[in-house]
């Protein structure tokens, strides 16, 4: 029984974790209406802070605490000032896309400063435990427990008796009325990020110290942990952040006492997904609420798109089709067969993201769906390489739908969180099902690209397959978008209460959606599977989720042609300028942010 | 019983709480085939949660809703469309990004059959896969619809006409009103709800939409409709119901409900709204 205890304590010690991160969402979401998924990159930011008083500077404790919550502040500001509020006015995908672009700017910033190994963040305190009924606590346990206290005491006393906690909470119920009344928004969002990025980054000290380890993966379990709690909680609600990231420390608290820890992340992502489904409104919503306002063209920037003709679509396509002949370099023709490999994952995303605006995070997961397949029917049932392919994008577009489903019934920033979660959970449970995927060791010795039984081993005929299955799903996919269910896709994304109003059912052309562009993925996965010979649950992750969504909005959402050039753009320019592979990721957070300020159409216009 | 088997929309007793607040009280409607009747109060009376009750978009907490005899009540807004119930916005919910002519042709949704067959479970596949074939039927459908779509249209005159293939988002107020309309009329409706179809048109523009509610009442469809330029609402209506605080506090012609004092003192009390501002959902 004592282990029980012992559970039940690490729970609540790390749901006070959560807790501070949670709250600052909940705080920010009750303001703009924002799930900011720059969070976990400040609870990050504070880890490393933490690291350099420790350890170069050697604050004493309370001082070190100061340190990081003043320097968290100051991070959440300037996030604030320069990522957010020139978006105020613009589209509500806007800030979104912005604050993933700003995680991923900050995540590779203190990668390249510090190097990717973990580091040990020493908590300065004794180590010593002490009897507690029949379990144990620390007095890293008290502190935690004692920080989160005090921060509860300390918001509590703000948002109740001070003037400007009047403020946060008048514009947290009304954002207009309280602009009417006088209430300055730009510094109630000053305060709720500052609030929210002190107490972030001293939660991410605090879990260093608790696990005396840093590293930069911290950041997305960070964000997506705290918007666990704060959707389990009821968006926006601060004590219902609270509340619930305590009962995501205790279920997976428990969790790991059943069934290990590799399940930890799998309880808190199921978690969300039953909540989100269950009660949307989270835990302590209060009755029905109103029907939804209308989103029409706010959600999406409306724009003409760049038409091109048809023949120069076709001179393109010819030219890329010769270009082997030409004497290019293996290097061309490897870096052009990546493009045309995310080019189908882009023209998937962007029919489902852009097309019918279900705005997803976790399309890596498709990917990975498609690479197993199509890797387990080769090796394990001896399937041809072909047909192993087109299994794994049939397999996609069922499973991948089916996964996805409990997100339909989710709008607008919901919908993004869902699909993070469900990705995370297709990667948990391919590294957790070891007696199918073979767990974390990982599938090796998968068969080359084939084609009725001959190997397709040269760099050409390899650039020739991908190029040639890249430009059918192409044409297919403008074929849809010129059918009755292009428009229908397309009337949902634009205003789905009108699309209901008139006979469209949200399940069906949304699973529609997710069918056919999961099927474009699984191939593109399938395909992927076979080039690499090994793929394992890490292959693929949340940054090429990332990056075929930065692809679809440089090309233009939906924009069948816009998501080639998108992929082209972005895998060949890098190569172009020679730039070293650990920039690359910051380039592409750096060119969604610029895109999101400048040109939220893409290039080539939404269509 | 027997008044419900005649008439083409029944709500018996129909109520919305939205926490403390009743939007919807107690409305007891009837409406018979072929007859407009319009529905007029303050600013927040409850007239546009009410259409969100007939039309499936909310669910009432109590009462009921018949449709020609069939218990409509809580079903969804897509059964209800397929069922020939069409709707139009008080905000004016075209589809922005979409074309007028793509805007329409959504409107017509629910009458797709060739390319929607009703088949059990594959059904939504095959729609896949005749989407992208293509076959001699489903082309001809389309075609047929996209006659009809520009015939519905001419009914505005010159104002759509000649905009057809521009986004909804680049039409100006009064003309993602009537592609608003238009949309409806797609959809053959056996009844139609109007949600403020004037609100922000000038003077000319009023008279314009009113001239084609005329025409579609004399056409014989069923209509309810809520506005806020009397006027209108005099000329149009069969019987005129009149809201406030959720409640229906007066009912009859336009003369009878005029003069009743129970919806002069509602007005003032409330201050007289204006024409065209906006009302909050609850």
């Amino acid at each position: 029984m004592s282990s029980w205890l012992d559970y039940t304590i690490n729970g609540l010690i790390v749901g006070n974790v959560y807790a501070l991160v949670a709250v600052g969402l909940a705080l920010i979401f009750g303001v703009s209406r924002l799930i900011n998924f720059a969070q976990g990159s400040i609870y990050l930011v504070g880890a490393y802070i933490g690291w350099v008083a420790v350890v170069q500077l050697h604050t004493p404790l309370p001082l070190t605490i100061i340190v990081v919550a003043v320097a968290a502040a100051i991070v959440g500001l300037i996030i604030e000032r320069f990522g957010l509020r020139p978006l105020q006015n613009s589209v509500r995908i806007a800030p979104l896309l912005a604050t993933i672009g700003i995680s991923f700017v900050l995540d590779q910033l203190v990668m390249l400063t510090f190097s990717p190994n973990p580091r040990a963040l020493p908590s300065q305190l004794p180590d010593v435990r002490f009897q507690v009924g029949g379990g144990t606590i620390g007095p890293l346990d008290l502190l935690i427990a004692g920080v989160g206290l005090t921060s509860a005491l300390l918001l509590f006393v703000f948002l109740r008796y001070s003037k400007l906690g009047w403020a946060v909470r008048a514009a947290s119920q009304d954002r207009d009325a309280a602009m009417q009344m006088g209430v300055d928004v730009n510094r109630v969002n000053q305060a709720v990020f500052g609030i929210a990025a002190a107490l972030g980054g001293v939660s991410g000290m605090l879990v260093g110290m608790y696990y005396n380890q840093i590293d930069t993966a911290m950041s997305l379990q960070a964000t997506l942990k705290g918007v666990v709690a704060e959707v389990v909680g009821g968006a926006g609600n601060v004590p219902g952040a609270v509340i619930g990231s305590l009962l995501l420390g205790l279920v997976e608290s428990y969790g790991v006492a059943v069934f290990g820890t590799s399940y930890r992340n799998l309880f808190a992502f199921l978690l969300l997904v039953v909540v989100l489904v269950l009660r949307p409104n989270g835990l302590f919503a209060s009755a029905r609420q109103a029907p939804p306002e209308p989103l029409t063209g706010t959600f999406i920037a409306p724009s003409r798109p760049v038409r091109i003709p048809r023949w120069a679509l076709a001179v393109a396509a010819a030219g890329f089709a010769v270009l082997p002949l030409f004497p290019v370099s293996f290097y061309v023709l490897q870096t052009l067969i990546n493009a045309w490999l995310l080019g189908m994952l882009a023209l998937s995303l962007t029919l489902v993201a852009g097309t019918i605006g279900q705005v997803s995070l976790g399309h890596a997961a498709l990917l990975a769906i498609g690479a197993y397949t199509s890797a387990l029917l080769s090796l394990t049932f001896n399937v041809p390489v072909g047909l192993a392919i087109i299994g794994g994008g049939l397999m996609c577009a069922a499973l991948g739908t089916l996964l996805i489903s409990p997100s339909f019934r989710l709008r607008g920033h919901y919908v993004s969180i869902a699909t993070l979660a469900i990705g995370e959970i297709v990667s948990l449970v391919i590294l957790n099902w070891e007696s199918v995927t073979r767990g974390p060791i990982g599938i090796s010795g998968i068969p080359p690209l084939s084609l009725f039984g001959t190997d397709l081993i040269s760099p050409t005929s390899i650039y020739w397959f991908s190029f040639a299955v890249m430009v059918v799903l192409a044409l297919l996919q403008g074929r849809l978008l010129t059918s009755h269910l292009g428009r229908s896709f397309r009337a949902i994304r634009d205003d789905d209460v009108a699309a209901r109003a008139y006979g469209l059912s949200l399940n069906r052309y949304k699973s529609l959606a997710f069918i056919f562009g999961g099927f474009a993925a699984g191939i593109s996965g399938g395909i992927a599977a076979h080039l690499y010979s090994y793929i394992n649950h890490e292959t693929f992750n949340t940054q090429q989720s990332i990056l075929a969504l930065t692809v679809v909005i440089l090309g233009g959402l939906g924009n069948v042609v816009g998501a080639i050039l998108g992929a082209v753009a972005l895998v060949g320019l890098p190569e172009v300028f020679r730039i070293a592979a650990e920039y690359r990721i910051l380039i592409y957070g750096i060119v969604l942010l610029l895109l999101v300020r400048f040109r939220p159409q893409g290039l080539l216009g939404t269509m | 019983m027997a008044e419900q088997l005649n008439s083409m929309l029944s709500l018996r007793g129909l109520t919305r709480r939205f926490g403390g607040l009743t939007a919807v009280n107690a409305i007891d409607l009837d409406l018979a085939k072929g007859e407009l009747v319009s529905i007029i109060g303050p600013n927040g009376a409850g007239k546009t949660t009410l259409f969100n009750l007939v039309t499936g978009l909310d669910r009432p907490d109590a009462g009921t809703v018949h449709f020609e005899g069939q218990d409509i009540t809580g079903l969804s807004p897509e059964r209800l469309a397929a069922e020939g119930i069409a709707r139009t916005f008080q905000l004016g919910r075209v589809f922005g990004n979409l074309s007028v002519m793509d805007n329409v042709l959504i409107g017509a949704h629910t009458r797709l059959r060739a390319v929607k067959p009703a088949v059990p479970v594959i059904g939504p596949l095959l729609e896949l896969g005749l989407a992208l074939l293509r076959p001699a039927s489903v082309k001809a459908e389309e075609e047929r619809l996209r006659e009809e779509v520009k015939i519905i249209l001419a009914r505005f005159g010159e104002r759509l006409l000649p905009r057809i293939d521009q986004p909804a988002y680049s039409l100006s107020y009064a003309n993602r009103r009537r592609v608003e309309i238009a949309r409806a009329l797609a959809l053959k409706p056996r009844l139609l709800l109007l949600d403020e179809p004037t609100a922000g048109m000038n003077p000319t523009e009023t008279a314009e939409m009113q001239a084609l509610v005329a025409e579609l009442k004399a056409e014989g469809l069923t209509i309810l409709l809520i506005e806020h330029k009397l006027e209108m609402v005099m000329r149009l209506s069969d019987r005129v119901i009149v809201m406030d605080e959720g409640k229906k506090i007066a009912e009859g012609s336009g003369e009878q409900v005029r003069s009743d004092p129970k919806v002069i003192e509602a007005y003032l009390g409330h201050g007289l709204s204006g024409s065209s501002e906006q009302e909050s959902a609850a």
